[in-house]
């Protein structure tokens, strides 16, 4: 199984077992910026951690703070694999552009159809150079 | 439509300096958000001061080696720390050190060392229709519905490149089109005696954030103007239950003389009548400790108090002693005023604890407090303590707070929408 993407902001390649979150977050306040955890206890995935993984996102809520958490996560070397998003947001993307200029290793963002999300539940997936999404075997 | 940059952005994104870094921020972010242009500012306020870990201190500071400077006026929104040395701050090494760091290091860049989040009430207020980039969710809305200058909401990072480069995307609330009204929020049905009251503001800011989201609205059905410091609520409350950047107001705010000229189109998308029991739900849903029998401090002053709404606060108290501490948050605007007629004497004998370049929700300064009960005036106060303090919140006028603190248990005054 695969699907092309759309880079959204450059990166390293990345491999990481899939993190498929069914509600929105805010990284500001939700997710903790040493830990990679999920700390928003509203929300559906509380508790899962996000480091390594690679994390689609239906959509980002809240404070504009998340670009400092995602880049954050990132210096910590907590950031996710990869994110893949539905559409591009700006601001938490900022966290990884940030980083970018920093001189410091990012994970890939890739755009891909909300639809999609759901095939890679559970399966560990695969980012290439070109940002395809490929089901490790 | 693809991002286009002059000549002369491209020459300095091409740089290896710290302007050629805030160029290819701003830049990137007007690519990610479809903008076509950059459009130059005319001022600045930047939220990314407060220490959130290293990583920001490090930005801040690569900016400042790189030599870097604000082209724009450039105000500063709360840091982690008091500056002024009125409150203690328990923020530990090694966090502490890295969080004044980054406050000299945006002194470096040339911003101005406010240190408040009411910088509209310290003497930076943009004229009406100019560009601006402005961060800190109240301070953008007040600026764009009270001031009529017009911003996005910039986050982190994309405030002090955007002061960097004197230049923002060209998108959203910069383009005339998208600052026009969808939504009516009538509030005519409501008592001109609650309409008249502190409380009604913050709390009708709550339900119209949570009633609207991120759409643009208009007010109806308001008399007169409330004043700036009632706006100033209203917005606050809003920015922080919805993701509200602009509203207007009626007869009362700049780009709305009336409800016609600001509508988008001959009708509203829909119309949003209030009531007195969407007032009393939205009321009570900004406390979390209904029951409480007691209280353990009061917080005011989010967004930062004006002098006008420290004299309030000096009146209630009328020189009597507080059972349990007031947290008074403000800017050093205010505070040297304060401190010339002795005012701040008076207002610390009674009880009265001034915080100011910080705030109480932003970093640890109310004692850690398993079960707290803080009680608040303040809609934005209500809507992050619990969440970040550990305390639970009443929500209550001034007037009850002052009461309430110096009978150290809760005690309301009926006020019926």
């Amino acid at each position: 199984m695969s699907a092309a993407a759309e880079i959204l902001v450059p990166g390293k390649t990345g491999e990481g077992e899939a993190l498929v979150l069914t509600a929105p977050i805010s990284f500001w306040g939700g997710v903790d910026p040493k830990t990679g955890r999920i700390a928003d206890v509203r929300h559906p995935q509380h508790g899962e951690v996000i480091s390594g993984r690679v994390l689609f996102l239906p959509g980002t809520i809240g404070s504009s703070s998340a670009s400092a958490v995602l880049m954050e996560l990132v210096h910590n070397g907590r950031a996710p694999a990869a994110l893949v998003l539905h559409e591009p947001d700006a601001i938490l993307l900022l966290g990884l552009i940030v980083a970018r200029e920093m001189g410091w290793e990012t994970p890939m963002a890739v755009r891909l159809g909300r639809d999609v999300f759901e095939t890679f539940r559970g399966t560990s997936v695969k980012i290439g150079e070109d940002g395809d999404l490929a089901v490790a075997a | 439509m693809s991002l286009a940059l002059s000549p002369e952005e491209q020459a300095i994104a091409a740089g290896r300096d710290g302007a050629a870094m805030a160029m290819r921020i701003v830049a990137e972010s007007a690519r990610l958000l479809g903008a076509p242009r950059l459009i130059r500012i005319a001022s600045a306020h930047i939220d990314g001061a407060l220490y959130h870990g290293d990583s920001g201190t490090l930005f801040a500071e690569r900016l400042v080696e790189g030599g870097a400077k604000v082209a724009v006026r450039a105000t500063l929104n709360v840091g982690a720390l008091d500056l002024m040395g009125c409150s203690r701050i328990r923020l530990e090494e090694p966090q502490r050190g890295m969080a004044r760091r980054m406050m000299e290091a945006y002194r470096k860049l040339g911003c101005e060392q406010s240190w408040t989040c009411a910088p509209y009430q310290a003497g930076h207020r943009p004229a009406q229709g100019s560009d601006v980039a402005w961060g800190e969710s109240n301070a953008v809305v007040f600026c764009n519905s009270v001031l009529g200058a017009r911003t996005n909401r910039y986050g982190d990072f994309l405030d002090i490149a955007c002061a960097i480069t004197g230049r923002a995307p060209d998108y959203g609330l910069h383009r005339p089109e998208n600052r026009r009204a969808r939504l009516v929020f009538e509030v005519s049905g409501l008592s001109p005696s609650f309409l008249a009251s502190e409380i009604a503001w913050p709390v009708l800011g709550s339900l119209y954030g949570r009633e609207v989201g991120n759409a643009v609205g208009v007010v109806t059905g308001v008399a007169g103007h409330p004043g700036e410091d009632a706006l100033k609520a209203f917005g606050a409350a809003a920015a922080s239950s919805g993701a509200v950047g602009l509203f207007h107001i009626a007869g009362v705010t700049p780009e709305a003389p009336d409800v016609e000229t600001i509508l988008a189109g001959p009708e509203p998308e829909a119309v949003i009548r209030v009531t007195r029991q969407m007032v009393a739900k939205a009321r009570s849903g900004l406390s979390t400790a209904a029951a409480a029998k007691a209280i353990d401090a009061v917080a005011i002053g989010s967004p930062h108090l004006s002098s006008t709404e420290f004299e309030m606060l000096e009146r209630l108290i009328a020189g009597r002693r507080l059972a349990v501490p007031i947290y008074a948050c403000t800017g050093r605007h205010v505070l040297g005023l304060l401190e010339r007629d002795g005012r701040r004497n008076r207002l610390e004998a009674s009880g009265v604890v001034i915080v100011a370049d910080t705030c109480v929700v932003v970093t640890p300064i109310m004692p850690e407090l398993a079960g707290g009960v803080l009680m608040t005036n303040s809609g934005k106060f209500a809507h992050y303590a619990p969440g970040n303090t550990g305390y639970a919140v009443l929500y209550a006028s001034l007037a009850d707070c002052v009461e309430s603190a110096i009978a150290g248990k809760p005690l309301f005054t009926d006020i019926a929408a």
